[in-house]
């Protein structure tokens, strides 16, 4: 007789009426952002599409080279080079294409947020487990209401990987702003530095490196959605091991799978290179 | 000289009801108790200072006794719970968010004991910041920072990042940065703290050469007793939060208020406190060139000395005859001139006792001290120069000389 007692609430159907009610009143809001974000990645990607196939890889080479060594440039070109080989350089391209802009959004949306965070305690205090529950919660659950808003496509992929994406970027916003040193703060202060100049010419650059310790995750996370993304109908990569998943197609799984892993790699190294070039001078206060 | 900074009963409780402390420390509890009744902690308490235009004035105290947060006082970093602090008559505590920016952008500079850099910024643009905040255009703040990093012997290293530079170079970057928003007043909490002693000694060298050429209002605080005696016009003595004592090194070593710092001065080396000034004696008898042998040897029998100076109307040192000297001299019926000796080691007022040792040891007559004029002002003997190491009044050696 363990059974529970039969009393109901059902905080699902207020969720839902409260998702309807979000979808019919702000519409207009909704429509907005849809063109925004699907011009941001048809734009990304016709561009990327639009450079010859060699020079994306020398770039590719040349950010490995900048940001790392010769080694890793070369590494990276030849990772770009097989993806090609395998037929999938348009996936490829329009998964980097969505990721950009999942990325670039986050960073619209968080850094403000955690910069706000870092500043006001209390809005930090209610914005943490918010926080929490975005990344606790199982990913796949952001793709109903994204389809709810914006139906299938790539939109959709963008809504739900920025809502998965968007938390380390936030959190780190706030750590590396609070983080700053004191002595730092006090003398931009003792300068008569307003609020808004101790921001942009202190805080802001010297949590720079921080900051950018966040992107890479967020980026990673982004990519970790790629294949999830694509179950609302993201085009892409994603698209392809999904593909074989209901084929049961060996080759192609494994084809698109290590291509994924294959921009992981660079696309961490890279940015973690990025956070590194940043770090330099920035140790000592 | 005018008053350039006046703190009137200024107090600062950190808590979350810095108010409410006040009266409590009126009725006269201690620091201990209100932190342990209420939890506040008593930063500074009822500080009055006088600060004047051109002086360095040096506030010191043991670990935790309050000088950080009262020299944070001047500039706002912290906002005095209590009290007031006049700026060139103004008081500054009053003032809204825009006219502190003023202030802090215009007047008061801060140097740290961190140095506080922005390591993300260059040399260059680290002593450019307080100007660019104030909107200087680009070529003249250029100029000024330039001027300023060679003002502290930092040329050459404009393009290099702090991290790039020793200890010693980023706090001059430090300075340069203040001196370059050209401020009349210049904080300073224990800039030369983190430095080595010898780099130490250089900086504070530099700082005084630095004051001598700008004349700034320099508030300076240090741990060290030895720093602050010998970079400060005046000192303030801090302890608990409250500042006990204030006066000239010279005051404060011959006249400690308490056993504080009494305590606190003990281990003060007072031969680099001590000037010839304060050590000398004042001559009773001085002989000029036309008074003769005879006015000579009676001076030295009325006031029983050896031996006396020997000057010109203006006072200007000519030599000095001996009892010895003066009457052969009159037996061999030899005028003053001819028994005068003119080996007379001269010394300014302001040279420290330290100075002053092997000078005493070296000559066989009395240090003969002289004023900015060359007026000879009083006699140093050697005695005196030990006297004035020893921590008894210097006076009471008055009846060895002879
Ligand atoms: N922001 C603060 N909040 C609470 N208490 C503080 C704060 N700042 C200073 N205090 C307290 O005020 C007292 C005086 O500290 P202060 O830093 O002024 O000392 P100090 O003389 O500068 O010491 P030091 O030589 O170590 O720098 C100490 O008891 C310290 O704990
Ligand atoms: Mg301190």
């Amino acid at each position: 007789m363990g059974a529970f007692p039969d009393i109901s609430t059902s905080i699902g159907d207020y969720v839902d009426s409260f998702v309807s009610f979000i979808d019919t009143t702000f519409e207009g809001f909704f429509d907005f952002i849809y063109l925004v974000a699907s011009r941001t990645i048809n734009g990304i990607d016709d561009f990327l599409m639009f450079l010859p196939w060699w020079l994306f890889i020398v770039l590719i080479f040349l950010l490995g080279w900048y940001f790392k060594t010769v080694v890793a440039g070369v590494l990276y070109s030849v990772f770009i080079f097989l993806i090609g080989t395998f037929g999938l350089w348009e996936d490829m391209m329009t998964t980097i294409a969505i990721i950009l802009t999942a990325v670039i959004i986050c960073l619209i949306i968080g850094i403000p947020i955690g910069v706000w965070m870092a500043f006001s305690s209390r809005f930090s205090l209610v914005t943490r487990p918010i926080l929490d529950a975005m990344q606790t919660m199982p990913s796949f659950v952001y793709l109903i209401p994204a389809i709810f808003f914006f139906g299938l496509g790539n939109v959709s992929a963008i809504f739900a990987t920025l809502i998965y994406a968007l938390p380390p970027v936030i959190r780190l916003t706030e750590l590396a702003i609070r983080e700053v040193d004191q002595e730092v703060i006090e003398s931009a202060q003792s300068f008569g530095s307003s609020r808004w100049q101790m921001l942009r010419k202190i805080q802001l650059p010297q949590a720079l490196p921080t900051i950018m310790a966040g992107v890479n995750q967020t980026t990673m996370m982004a990519l970790a959605m790629v294949v999830i993304a694509s179950m609302v109908g993201a085009s892409g990569l994603g698209e392809q091991v999904l593909v074989s998943i209901n084929r049961i197609d060996i080759a192609l799984g494994f084809e698109a799978g290590i291509s994924i892993v294959f921009l992981a790699v660079i696309i961490d190294r890279i940015t973690n290179g990025v956070a590194n070039k940043f770090q330099k001078h920035r140790g000592v206060s | 000289m005018t008053t350039k900074i006046k703190l009137e009963h200024v107090s600062k409780i950190f808590g979350p009801k810095p108010k409410s402390v006040i009266p409590m420390i009126k009725q006269g509890m201690s620091k201990d108790e209100i932190l342990a009744e209420t939890d506040h902690t008593v930063g500074v308490y009822d500080a009055s200072l006088d600060i004047k235009q051109g002086e360095v004035f040096v506030i010191m105290g043991l670990s935790g006794s309050g000088k950080s947060t009262l020299i944070r006082c001047f500039n706002l970093l912290n906002k005095p719970t209590d009290g007031s602090i006049y700026i060139d008559d103004e008081d500054i505590v009053k003032y809204n968010s825009s006219q502190l920016k003023k202030v802090r952008q215009e007047k008061i500079a801060m140097v740290f004991q961190h140095f506080g850099l922005f390591s993300h910024r260059t040399i260059l643009s680290n002593v450019e910041y307080g100007l660019e905040i104030r909107n200087v255009p680009k070529e003249e703040r250029r100029e000024i920072a330039m001027k300023n990093i060679e003002i502290v012997g930092l040329k050459g290293y404009e393009d290099k990042y702090p991290d790039e530079l020793s200890g010693g170079m980023q706090q001059r970057v430090g300075l340069a940065r203040a001196l370059a928003n050209d401020p009349d007043i210049l904080l300073m909490d224990e800039p030369f703290s983190a430095l080595d002693p010898l780099i130490r000694r250089e900086m504070q060298l530099e700082l005084l050469d630095i004051q001598e050429r700008l004349q700034k209002t320099i508030v300076f605080i240090t741990h060290d007793v030895n720093e602050a005696f010998k970079i400060g016009d005046r000192v303030a003595v801090m302890k608990d939060g409250q500042v006990v004592q204030v006066g000239t090194p010279e005051e404060i070593i011959e006249s400690p208020a308490n056993d504080y710092i009494s305590e606190f001065i003990k281990d003060i080396d007072r031969s680099k406190v001590f000037q010839a000034e304060n050590v000398m004696i004042k001559p009773n008898a001085l002989v000029s060139l036309k008074d003769g042998l005879n006015v000579a040897i009676k001076e030295m029998e009325e006031n029983g000395i050896s031996s006396v100076f020997v000057v010109d109307r203006q006072r200007h040192l000519q030599g000095i005859v001996t009892i010895d000297d003066a009457i052969k001299g009159k037996k061999e019926k030899k005028s003053l001139e001819d028994v005068l000796s003119t080996d007379v080691t001269v010394v300014q007022k302001d040279e420290y006792v330290n100075d002053l040792i092997p000078k005493a040891l070296e000559s066989k007559y009395p240090l003969a001290v002289i004023n900015e004029e060359e007026k000879v002002i009083g006699f140093i003997l050697r005695v005196h120069v030990l006297a004035g190491l020893a921590a008894n009044d210097v006076n009471e050696s008055d009846e060895y000389h002879a």
